[in-house]
């Protein structure tokens, strides 16, 4: 089953078959989704009535365009706002991660590795209600004992920031700590030699290597953040980021509006995947 | 050995992971395990009890949803490394250069795709007014439109669809470091394809398909998104259930102790998985 080892005529067009199906299958759903967002029809359904910019540019009732369509719109700056604070957080927290455990010794590293790794197997829905729990009975004990309430451990953004950022700061210490983990030494050492601070060498010499691991887990922490889900549905407040606004909509039966906006995220999540692939490919060579 | 400047840096740099892992981490589920030994006896009285565990064990609906998402998981699995394998396989062996290339990055798409927007488009394409419904009325295979959604085999379309890129990337990964003069020496010997998968290639893919099958099935277990949206109101998915606790009826106590239950299921599977193929976690997960 390898190029050099002879087999039938038949086996190899039936697998090749299998391949294409594969592929046909994969962007199947994209592909319609993006279709559907230029349907002159008030459904995302057959049949097909033609084609309209509507969907995007439409600027009234029943057919609002998404960039006219507030509340739409509303969520996505929402999910930018999210996004942006937890991958701030993640990666500052993944890069003192990153050169704890690449760098230092000490005890009980390994155990703390295997905890650093935990949050990757806890189902998102999990660690959402875990922290919806211990953020309101925090606030809730800040009552009873001081008599204020601190608005941000109730369901709201900071709670969903934090949530997001519980799970996506394990995958970033992994992405930055395996560009750490090829940095050689010596180049640090040698500035050392020549007279540089410890935090001197770190700024001029290991961070600027390390930039296409920081901007690739940016990029990544953008995106999963801006995407997810599941842990976002369990600490919202009454601002809901763009994933639990389209959600709401589905429910609802909605226009092609929602086919718009998900032609403009896989545009964008493209454009940035591309730019992240982009962005780490030097540091294969 | 240790100077004074060095463990200001230690402890400089493991605040932040520590504030993270024990803040986030480890308190919210000792809090979740707590809450769910709780029973509320009167208004703020509350006084430690199983009970919630014990409703669980007693309604069957409890029970049969946690059973039926972790068998639907588990098959979810199953189904996805069936058709991820040869894909990976010819991916990693059989294309060459620029289109192997080609077709791991078209494997990547869907992933960076939210989980949402690939869920809707399995929506279009199977409710009743769908593309394969309305498609099969016009070949005239049928004579009215066919409602494919809310149903056992839509949840499983979703699953599968959405965990395929975790298992074949690690499959791809371990298939691509396979030297092919192993493959040869296995036809040499005599082996036909079939002798040869089952014992040169798939052995040495075993990482692989460990961490792949863990991934997958953690995703399919705790996936909420796809269940709810193409299986509608018969559904029956655990975490739904658990959303329902929590938010619907605002059942706390019941929520977490459904919660603590899923978390266990996982810990114990994603074990048994780790034990039986004789993986370890850190190598799976990083």
């Amino acid at each position: 089953m390898i190029p050099s080892i002879p087999s039938s005529r038949l086996f190899q067009l039936t697998y090749r078959f299998y391949v294409v199906a594969f592929f046909i299958y994969l962007l199947l759903p994209l592909t319609i989704v993006i279709l559907f967002s230029f349907n002159d029809s008030l459904f995302p359904s057959l049949p097909w009535k033609g084609f309209t910019l509507d969907w995007y540019l439409g600027t009234r009732e029943p057919r609002l365009g998404i960039f006219h369509d507030s509340e739409l719109l509303e969520s996505v700056w929402t999910s930018v706002v999210v996004a942006a604070a937890t991958t701030v957080l993640s990666v500052v927290v993944s890069l003192c991660n990153a050169f704890l455990f690449e760098r230092e010794e000490f005890a009980g590293k390994n155990l703390l590795y295997l905890m650093m790794l935990v949050p990757l197997v806890i189902p998102g829905v999990i660690l959402g209600v875990s922290i919806l729990i211990f953020g309101s009975s925090l606030a809730n004990h800040i009552e009873a004992w001081w008599g204020f309430d601190i608005e941000g451990l109730r369901p709201g953004l900071p709670l969903v920031v934090l949530g997001q950022f519980a799970f996506i700061t394990t995958i970033c210490t992994l992405v930055i700590s395996a560009r750490l983990r090829k940095f050689d030494q010596s180049l640090e050492e040698a500035a050392l030699n020549l007279g540089a601070s410890r935090w001197t060498a770190i700024r001029t010499i290991t961070l600027p290597y390390l930039r296409p691991a920081l901007v690739g887990a940016a990029i990544v922490s953008f995106l999963m953040s801006f995407e997810n889900f599941n842990t976002t549905l369990m600490l919202v407040g009454s601002d809901a980021p763009l994933t639990i606004a389209m959600f709401d909509r589905l429910r609802e039966g909605s226009t092609p509006v929602i086919n718009a906006v998900s032609t403009l995220l896989m545009l964008f999540s493209g454009a940035l995947a591309m730019a992240s692939v982009f962005v780490q490919r030097p540091a294969r060579g | 050995m240790a100077r004074p400047e060095r463990s200001l840096g230690l402890f400089l740099l493991m605040t932040p992971l520590l504030l993270w892992l024990v803040l986030l981490i480890l308190i919210p589920h000792l809090d979740m395990l707590l809450i769910s030994l709780q029973e509320r006896v009167a208004a703020r009285q509350y006084q430690l009890s199983m009970s919630h565990y014990l409703e669980f064990f007693t309604e069957p609906l409890y029970i049969n949803t946690f059973i039926r998402t972790a068998l639907m998981s588990l098959l979810a699995t199953g189904i996805t490394l069936l058709i991820a394998f040869p894909v990976a396989y010819y991916i990693a062996k059989m294309a060459r250069g620029r289109s192997q290339h080609l077709l791991f990055l078209l494997c990547l798409i869907p992933f960076w795709v939210s989980e949402l927007v690939r869920t809707y488009g399995w929506m279009i394409l199977l409710r009743e007014s769908g593309i394969i419904s309305q498609g099969l009325l016009w070949i005239g295979i049928t004579s009215q439109p066919l409602e494919m959604l809310y149903n056992d085999v839509a949840i499983m379309i979703g699953l599968v669809y959405g965990s395929m890129l975790f298992m074949v990337v690690p499959l791809v990964t371990t298939l691509g470091s396979l030297d092919d003069s192993l493959v040869e020496a296995g036809y040499d010997l005599g082996g036909n394809h079939w002798n040869v998968l089952r014992e040169v290639i798939i052995p040495h893919a075993a990482p692989g398909i460990t961490s792949g099958c863990i991934v997958v099935f953690m995703l399919s277990l705790g996936n909420y998104l796809t269940p709810v949206l193409l299986g509608g109101k018969s559904s029956l998915w655990f975490t739904e259930q658990i959303y329902t606790q929590f938010i619907t009826r605002f059942n706390w106590e019941q929520g977490a102790a459904l919660g603590i239950l899923l978390l266990l299921l996982s810990s114990l599977i994603v074990w048994a998985g780790l034990l039986l193929s004789g993986q370890s976690f850190r190598k799976v997960m990083s």
